[in-house]
């Protein structure tokens, strides 16, 4: 009874708060009830004795995907009115392909015919007492393995492209060197220098750091603040005072 | 009577009583570590510390909560004021709704699934939501700051907790946390695995938006970050979540690889609970230290340790553990 009060619970909600998804005018309301709607789908999951999927999807959609989701789109700033504009417009064409859609899929629900015991006949049914984790583990890392590494290196292959697409090398960026900056030493960085009383900087030979080098013209980067600097460790004209 | 208990109203009224039991020594730890971290750090800082309220200064923590629920709370004028008023809630119900899975000692958790710590797991990745949305609906933009700095964080270093669970696991052999202790009654995981709890200790640091982590507030850069328009209880309660945080992720330490309930020098004489305890004080007792030790990190050096020093290692180690324990047999085998 419990569990059937907690199904129509999980669902309604789910229903609810992905209807609200779309039909709320703030994004960040949307994203937040699209949380929501992750959370439910998480306890039917549970409901379903699938408590393995319950807990992947809400490290996997809600600890990481929906936080990068939230990010985004708390940073755009998007004029949804704006968007919202043609909405009357093509309403109609929305509607008609939602309904081929629908339509689709009541004609191939309805003809959907089971063998019957068809739980006799899958192809790899979970064993009697091994808990879904195990098995779900067993048929991806065990049978399925090539298959799975198959996916995983298409995934690999998908980020290097995202990365290659968007990556920009910004030879301008002040970016600090760690390793640089700890090989410093006494020697190749303090010098003491005995300064005459009334002597000037320009006298004594103690100088400014040089300005950054001049940028290259084909260089359109806007965000760099001009000239390399590995760590302050090639300086030669950065000259402590001796007090 | 034991036929009312085990009935279905029965098991409700154990499991609420045994709620209770868990939850208000906890709130009253919650209450005291933010005492034992000011006496600590006034040690350390030669000084005595909150020293008045009290015996040795012992009813601070309920003063100062006396004082949070009294003073005014105010929501700013442009502040989304569902979300702001929910979003310290969030925080405070995210640090104890975990407890539910963590086993005190043999046979004491409140529920022992099959997949404890993939529950912990989600849950203490769910904690960010609270700083994100009070970032957000405090509508300023220091908060805002705050929100998205603890955001990118978090993330970033779930990363590395992620993998660590998973070198834990493949030596224990199972996702229940009490399984997971009583796989190391033989030797504790931060023997064989000692690099990997440092990650996960520092880890836990940032995940808890500890210091020397704790840039979503950054105080001397954005204010106070996230916390900005808090004020009153609505505040104390990040405060509070922030601690109950804290002593989630010292127990979560303590069961990966402190052993969890299990005595040392074979002590078997004191109850797992209190070795527990002891346990969860030692580690908690390193994070006041680090707070008292280290300055705040900057940005950038932040991003670089989680992405290119602990990404690489601790995905390394896993792969070494996997390898050492495939070449030398010494698989769990606990299907």
């Amino acid at each position: 009874m419990i569990a059937a009060i907690a199904f129509y619970v999980f669902a309604a909600v789910l229903i609810g708060s992905a209807a609200l998804v779309v039909s709320s005018r703030n994004p960040v309301h949307s994203v937040l009830f699209l949380i929501l709607a992750f959370f439910n789908a998480a306890g039917l999951f549970l409901l379903a004795g699938a408590e393995f999927l319950a807990m992947v999807l809400v490290i996997v959609y809600v600890g990481a995907v929906a936080v990068l989701f939230l990010f985004v789109v708390m940073m755009l700033d998007v004029n949804f009115d704006q968007m919202r504009e043609g909405v009357q417009r093509y309403a109609p064409i929305g509607a008609a392909v939602g309904a081929v859609l629908f339509l689709e899929l009541i004609v191939t629900v309805a003809g959907w015919q089971f063998v019957p015991n068809v739980t006799l006949h899958l192809a790899s049914a979970t064993p009697a007492g091994v808990t879904n984790t195990a098995a779900l583990g067993h048929l991806i890392y065990t049978d399925y393995i090539f298959l799975f590494q198959a996916a995983g290196l298409i995934l690999l292959v998908a980020m290097i492209g995202a990365i290659v697409l968007t990556h920009r090398e910004r030879g301008a960026s002040r970016r600090q060197n760690i390793g640089v900056q700890q090989a410093r030493t006494m020697a190749n960085t303090l010098e003491m220098m005995t300064v005459a009383i009334g002597a000037g900087s320009r006298q004594t030979g103690i100088l400014r750091p040089l300005p950054p080098p001049a940028r290259p013209l084909d260089d359109h980067d806007d965000h760099g603040h001009g000239g390399h600097d590995d760590g302050h460790g090639h300086d030669d004209h950065a000259h402590a005072g001796g007090h | 009577m034991n036929a009312f208990l085990a009935s279905g109203p029965g098991q409700v009224l154990i499991t609420l009583v045994e709620t209770l039991l868990l939850l208000v020594p906890l709130l009253i730890s919650v209450a005291y570590l933010t005492v034992a971290e000011r006496k600590i750090l006034g040690a350390i800082q030669l000084r005595k510390g909150p020293n008045v309220v009290g015996f040795w200064g012992l009813l601070q923590a309920f003063a100062d909560a006396l004082k949070m629920i009294m003073k005014e709370q105010i929501i700013p004028t442009g502040a989304n004021r569902f979300l702001f008023v929910i979003a310290p809630m969030l925080t405070m119900v995210l640090a104890l709704m975990a407890w539910a899975v963590i086993p005190v000692t043999d046979g004491w958790a409140i529920s022992d699934i099959n997949v404890g710590i993939l529950y912990l797991f989600a849950i203490s990745s769910l904690s960010v939501y609270g700083i994100i949305i009070a970032g957000w609906a405090s509508n300023s933009k220091y908060a805002f700051l705050g929100a998205l700095r603890s955001a990118a964080q978090m993330v970033s270093y779930e990363v590395s907790i992620g993998f660590v669970i998973v070198t834990v696991l493949l030596c224990a052999g199972t996702l229940n946390l009490t399984g997971i202790v009583r796989s190391q009654s033989t030797i504790w995981f931060v023997v064989p695995l000692f690099p990997m709890f440092i990650v996960y200790f520092v880890s836990a640091l940032a995940e808890t938006n500890r210091p020397p982590f704790d840039l979503a507030e950054g105080e001397s850069e954005i204010v106070a970050g996230f916390l900005v328009e808090y004020s009153g209880i609505s505040w104390g309660l990040f405060f509070l979540g922030e601690y109950a945080n804290m002593i989630l992720q010292a127990a979560m330490m303590t069961i990966l690889f402190l052993g969890g309930w299990l005595p040392v020098f074979g002590l078997s004489f004191i109850p797992g609970p209190i070795w527990f305890i002891a346990k969860i004080i030692f580690v908690l007792f390193f994070f006041i230290w680090v707070r008292a030790t280290f300055p705040r990190f900057r940005y950038d050096q932040l991003m670089r340790l989680g992405w290119k020093v602990f990404l690489p290692l601790s995905l390394f180690w896993l792969v070494l553990t996997a390898g050492v324990l495939v070449f030398m047999g010494w698989l769990p085998h606990s299907a």
